[in-house]
């Protein structure tokens, strides 16, 4: 097997990818491949026929396929080279990159590699409700690729569990398609999707949504009959006598999803526990120099908007990283209170650079403080943050000074 | 009387908080920018949603072709569309834009094509 050369290779043809190498090539690199797994470009967004994308980056709405088409187009009109039914199967830290396709094996060695692989579902929880394991239980992603790609209709009387942006959509979608959603239950004491999801595809149709309850028995043989549904207390154990019987034929799980970084431990790049995604500067470059990472492999995105333009963002420093190198990101960035995570988790403090944040519990009329050293240095207050709403927060260049460590915290006064 | 309502015009997902008689919007408030209050009154005269959904494609190199409206409607009006939706089909080659549905039930918006699909080869 020979060795292909290639500047930058990109692991994954979504939105974050084309993104990524649409403005790799405005900025000047030529010399890019793009491998993508699936048989057409455009990731996930494939299968969100739903409208609601592209209003930060474009200004308008427009569905998941169009958004997609968009960078589709600019990546055939750049002449990007893109190979597609290739999946990327190993990655090492020299930035040697094995794919397979239907002809056979190709290892390529690349300067820079972008890894833009996305996420897939969780099926935590789901796996361990006792009961027998009867056809009819989906992840809502995968009931999402059966009704908008195969149209095959996954069942008619259908209940959800976990309050997460996709089952919601999915609880619509089912609706507008004739079948009856009778409720949707979310451990947590609060739901786990955006308001505006909550409103337009659960109140819009009458659909419940009930806090604090989880589905705690499976019923049926060969399709799934019934499920048993529980309150749960605060430490979201199920609380005995309140047990409730559901009949249904479907149950769609949309507990949450988690960044794809197989590839990324390969090459031996740290993980953030917090993200489950790289650990990266203010350049997107993870832990080995040269793999850089955005996208939902990065840290899980609600909106593709914010996708494209963290990956442009890469782009950028990419270009800067294969034309003169990079300056090394030597402050880390600490969280405390409850604020969840940061990205990026280092930084140079030579630069402007925007914290990207979730909170870990749903908060009103509270400050973001951040602190380098003992000195405040940014602070800002937000009315609410919901964990389903990732946040930002900048920190001006000139009032990083010290060199120390950063900490983001929250206030409530 | 007084109503809380989210706007779905964009992410920012805003808490309207609602003053209104009858169908006379009183004042609105929470909204980050403009569009909330024009949304807080059309909610409460007329509430009006977009739709999205997949039309049957004959000789397509996939079985369907997704759609949307190229407007809102009224609410009352979406499960009436949705079956001239399921009723409709089309034959490849779709493009996005291709209008599927002109003026769908008289209510001036066409279904539209989100998704460019080759024939089947
Ligand atoms: C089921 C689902 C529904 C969603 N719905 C919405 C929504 O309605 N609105 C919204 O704004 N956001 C939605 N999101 C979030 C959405 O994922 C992001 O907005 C966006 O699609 C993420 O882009 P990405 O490029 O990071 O990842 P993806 O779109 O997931 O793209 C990753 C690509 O990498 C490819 N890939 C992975 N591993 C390999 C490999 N080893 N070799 C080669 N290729 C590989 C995959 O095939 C895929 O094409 C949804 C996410 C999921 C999972
Ligand atoms: S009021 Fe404006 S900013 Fe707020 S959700 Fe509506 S459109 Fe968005």
């Amino acid at each position: 097997m020979n060795t292909i050369k290639k500047q930058v290779v990109i692991i994954g043809g979504g939105p974050g990818g084309l993104a990524a190498a649409v403005k790799l090539k405005k900025a000047g690199v030529d010399d890019i491949l793009i491998l993508e797994r699936e048989h057409e470009l455009g990731g996930i967004l494939r299968q969100c026929i739903h409208d609601g994308f592209g209003l930060t980056r474009f200004g308008e709405t427009l569905s998941g396929p169009e958004y997609a088409q968009r960078f589709i187009d600019e990546v055939k009109a750049l002449g990007i080279e893109y190979k597609t039914d290739t999946t990327v199967i190993g990655l090492t830290k020299d930035k040697k990159v094995t794919a397979v396709s239907r002809d056979g094996l190709m290892e390529y060695q690349a300067d820079a590699v972008i890894l833009t692989m996305g996420c897939r579902e969780r099926t935590r929880g789901a796996l361990s409700i006792p009961g027998e394991r009867p056809a009819g239980v989906f992840t809502a992603g995968v009931a999402q690729t059966y009704i908008n790609l195969k149209n095959k209709m996954v069942g008619r009387k259908v209940i959800i569990l976990g309050s997460g942006d996709i089952g919601m959509i999915m609880a619509r979608r089912m609706t507008l398609e004739g079948a009856k959603v009778e409720a949707v239950f979310e451990i947590q004491p609060y739901p786990s999707g955006l308001p505006r999801n909550i409103e337009q595809c659960l109140n819009d149709y009458g659909i419940p949504l009930f806090l604090s309850h989880t589905v705690t028995k499976i019923k049926g043989h060969h399709r799934l009959e019934a499920v048993e549904v529980s309150q749960v207390d605060e430490k979201l154990n199920p609380i005995p006598g309140t047990e409730k019987e559901y009949e249904c034929d479907t149950l769609i799980l949309s507990v949450g999803l988690i960044p794809e970084n197989e590839l990324s431990l390969m090459a031996g790049v740290e993980l953030d526990p917090r993200t489950k995604g790289a650990i990266v500067d203010e350049f997107c470059q993870t832990t080995v120099p040269g793999i850089f990472a955005a996208g939902n492999v990065l840290h899980v995105h609600d909106l593709v908007d914010f996708v494209s333009l963290e990956a442009e963002k890469l782009a950028d420093a990419v270009a800067r990283f294969v034309k003169e190198g990079l300056p090394k990101a030597e402050i880390t960035v600490e969280t405390a209170g409850f604020v969840g995570y940061t990205v990026p988790q280092q930084i140079t403090g030579d630069a402007d650079v925007i914290l990207s944040f979730r909170p870990r519990k749903p908060m009103r009329d509270k400050y973001i403080d951040v602190y380098q050293g003992e000195t405040l240095i940014a602070s800002k207050k937000y009315v609410k943050l919901l964990p389903a709403e990732m946040e930002k927060i900048k920190i001006p260049a000139e009032k990083m000074v010290s060199g120390a460590n950063i900490k983001v915290v929250t206030r409530d006064e | 009387m007084n109503r809380t309502l989210t706007c779905i015009l964009c992410p920012n997902g805003c808490e309207l908080e609602v003053v209104y008689e009858g169908n006379e919007v009183q004042s609105v408030s929470g909204n980050k920018c403009p569009k909330g209050a024009g949304y807080a009154e059309q909610e409460i005269k007329n509430p009006m949603r977009n739709i999205a959904s997949s039309v049957k494609l004959e000789e397509g190199s996939m079985p369907l072709v997704s759609v949307r409206l190229t407007g809102p409607i009224p609410k009352a009006k979406i499960m009436d569309v949705m079956a001239e939706i399921r009723s409709a089909s089309v034959t490849a080659p779709v493009k996005i834009g291709d209008v599927v549905i002109a003026d769908v039930l008289g209510l001036g918006v066409d279904v539209v094509a989100t998704r460019n699909v080759g024939r089947r080869s």
